[in-house]
């Protein structure tokens, strides 16, 4: 019988079958970032131990780092903890790219931008949303910070073996229709517990004819529907992507070729099974907004406000208790909803051609002048790419703020954070309550339209924008 | 780390659903280097009016549930962020073992590293829990790893069975140290490494 692209790197990592039902998986690559890892080195020294293969693991500050004066940290906590990332790559001898690097980012955004992530290997980092790269036909999934521990040790994870899910986009999504469009009209459908236990698969034409970098959307989002691992078959978009610009860690020349002849053979065989699948049309799916306090609860951008009985797979109470988090009234039409803040930025929209499809709806316009906007883009890269593209002018010229790297407001670990009662707009991945500051009121969108809301003060169905 | 076999305790109820870990232990206490001090906060927005005096309408914070170790709360417990800081912090509040439908895979596997059970039970049953909750003040449970149980101590005892995964099972009763068991196979580790390694993913510093 055949093999479907997880099986087959499953397969190639396994150290050892250990006799619990688990497997001794061998790691490729380790992303660190600042805030699960202090423990995990501290584990360590306290143990005596070493890091058995410190040139697997690398490192970035993303999480805490100020995104306006990045000079100056003025929170003594996050200083302390950005510090002791610093501290600890040097003393375990892990490269760092701090925040003097010019490839600082967000650790999903600069892995795939340093050829670190490569179809056929397996990524860990001690954050959830390591399931950005399995857009790469790579096996991808975040940590707790024991494990990252146990990483740094022995470059291994005794891991149980997932399921696995095939989850198929039919035709292709109509203008204005993005990535992040198809993973949160998934996640409506399934839940955020509809992955638990699996690793998903993401397979047709709809997948297919999306970058890479909207391929890492839809993959990073693999998580909120409870999976924690999502990815896609490399093809001939992934074989691109990786050698067409430089890419220090990964292979060129002849090593690129004999490295294509193999990624060739990851993907899934014809006749492999799933242990569950679902087919979705992408012609059908709209323009997804989220109205509560979880990516599942979400409506296309011409829906209401739904009423506590009309949200299926929600209790009464949580759908209550979401709407009041919200301040949202059942029945308003999602385009009446109006926001304070609007935040492009995250390891899952906040690569280049975000930026660029958020600028394109900015261009010539101004921001409503009750809202503000923040531009924060995903790596130093990134931003040093919008700058020669020009569109930091684009965004400043419509009364937006332009930022330095970071995860900014999607955690608000950093001074940037909605004040209680704010409303945002944001093209991040978790609607949670207090997820962007306590109090916040967070709806989930597209870079298009987040910045369609920036300018109309309120959310707009992007395909009758104009 | 501590093995776990049997606790007995009082029963709180959370009566949510998907609770993620950003409400378990929000960002700003994350910024911490330390693995403790965490108990403080968990559940902080929930728990705390801003003047940072206790919430009286948070269900944890009604006196009867005052020293609870086992949480019985709703599906999907733990769903989000990968921040293992939200199984210290139940840890360090007290909590020995969460009762729930299910959990999110991350949440589970930071659990058994740190000794925390995690129990699940049938909806109906969890459903019942609440019942008896809502019915007994001050109700106590046994959860015991051994058999697999979770014992309601009514009046009349009510037991329910819990599968769980044989290896999470190890892992707890012995309190085994994760890490310290891979070293066992350094010998496999290293073999695998010679045979393994593409020159294309080898770290190029």
């Amino acid at each position: 019988m055949g093999q479907t692209l997880f099986e087959k790197i499953w397969a190639r990592h396994v150290v050892q079958e250990l006799p619990n039902g688990t497997t001794l998986l061998y790691i490729d690559r380790h992303l660190v970032h600042e805030v699960t890892s202090p423990q995990a080195f501290e584990g360590l020294r306290l143990a005596g131990r070493r890091v058995r293969r410190p040139e697997l693991t690398i490192a970035t500050m993303d999480h805490n780092v100020p995104t306006d004066d990045r000079t100056v940290i003025r929170d003594p906590i996050s200083k302390a903890q950005i510090d002791a990332l610093s501290k600890n790559c040097a003393e375990f001898e892990i490269r760092l790219y701090d925040l003097t690097s010019d490839h600082q980012g967000i650790v999903h955004i600069i892995g795939p931008e340093l050829g670190l992530t490569l179809p056929g290997t397996t990524i860990v980092c001690g954050d959830s949303h390591t399931s950005t790269h399995g857009a790469f036909g790579t096996l991808a999934f975040g940590i707790g910070t024991s494990e990252v521990e146990h990483v740094l040790a022995t470059q291994c994870l005794t891991q149980k073996k997932p399921k696995t899910f095939q989850v198929e986009f039919t035709g292709r999504p109509g203008p204005g229709v993005t990535a992040k469009d198809l993973i949160l009209k998934l996640i409506g459908m399934i839940g955020t517990g509809g992955g638990t236990g699996f690793c998903l698969e993401y397979t047709g034409e709809a997948v297919r004819q999306l970058s890479m970098e909207a391929r890492m959307t839809m993959c990073n989002m693999s998580i909120e529907a409870g999976a924690r691992a999502g990815m896609i078959a490399p093809d001939e978009t992934t074989f691109q992507y990786i050698g067409a610009a430089p890419r220090p860690f990964a292979p060129t020349g002849a090593a690129f070729d004999q490295a294509v002849a193999r990624w060739r053979t990851l993907p899934s065989d014809p006749d492999a099974t799933f242990d569950r699948t679902l087919t979705l049309n992408a012609t059908q799916i709209a323009p997804q907004v989220t109205w509560g306090t979880n990516p599942g609860m979400v409506v296309d951008v011409t829906g209401r406000v739904p009423a506590p009985d009309q949200v299926p797979g929600a209790s009464r109470r949580d759908v209550e208790q979401a709407l009041a988090y919200m301040g949202l009234t059942p029945g308003t039409p999602m385009t009446e909803v109006k926001v304070d803040t609007v935040f492009i930025g995250s390891c899952t929209n906040a690569r280049i051609e975000d930026l660029r499809a958020s600028a394109k709806i900015l261009k010539g316009r101004k921001k409503a002048p009750t809202v503000r906007v923040l531009v924060v883009p995903g790596s130093q890269q990134v931003r040093a790419q919008a700058e020669a593209e020009g569109l930091h002018t684009i965004f400043q010229a419509a009364g937006c703020e332009w930022r330095q790297s970071g995860c900014s407001m999607c955690l608000g670990m950093n001074p940037d954070q909605l004040k209680p009662g704010e409303r945002c707009a944001s093209t991040s991945n978790r609607n949670f309550e207090g997820r962007q500051g306590k109090g916040g009121r967070t709806h989930l969108v597209s870079p298009e339209m987040a910045a369609a809301a920036a300018i109309a003060g309120h959310f707009v169905d992007i395909r009758s924008w104009s | 780390m501590t093995p776990f076999k049997t606790h007995r305790g009082i029963v709180a109820t959370l009566d949510r659903a998907n609770v993620d870990t950003d409400q378990i232990i929000p960002k700003q206490f994350l910024k911490s280097i330390a693995r403790t001090g965490f108990g403080e906060s968990l559940f902080y927005d929930w728990r705390y009016r801003p003047d940072r005096a206790a919430n009286p309408d948070f269900e944890l914070n009604a006196p009867r549930f005052r020293g609870a170790s086992i949480l019985v709360t709703r599906k999907n417990f733990g769903c989000g962020s990968s921040r293992e800081h939200a199984v210290w912090a139940i840890q360090q509040y007290g909590v020995k073992a969460v009762i729930a439908p299910s959990f999110a895979d991350i949440f589970r596997n930071n659990s058994m590293k740190n000794g925390l059970l995690t129990i699940e039970l049938q909806e109906a049953e969890v459903e019942e829990i609440f019942q008896m909750v809502g019915r007994y003040s001050g109700l106590e449970a046994t959860a015991d790893l051994d058999e697999q149980r979770v014992t309601l101590h009514l009046p009349e005892e009510i037991s329910f069975h819990f599968t769980i995964d044989p290896g999470v099972k190890e892992h707890l009763v012995h309190g085994l140290d994760a890490i310290g068991l891979t070293l066992k196979h350094e010998t496999a580790i290293t073999t695998f490494e010679a045979r393994h390694d593409p020159q294309w993913v080898a770290g190029r510093h």
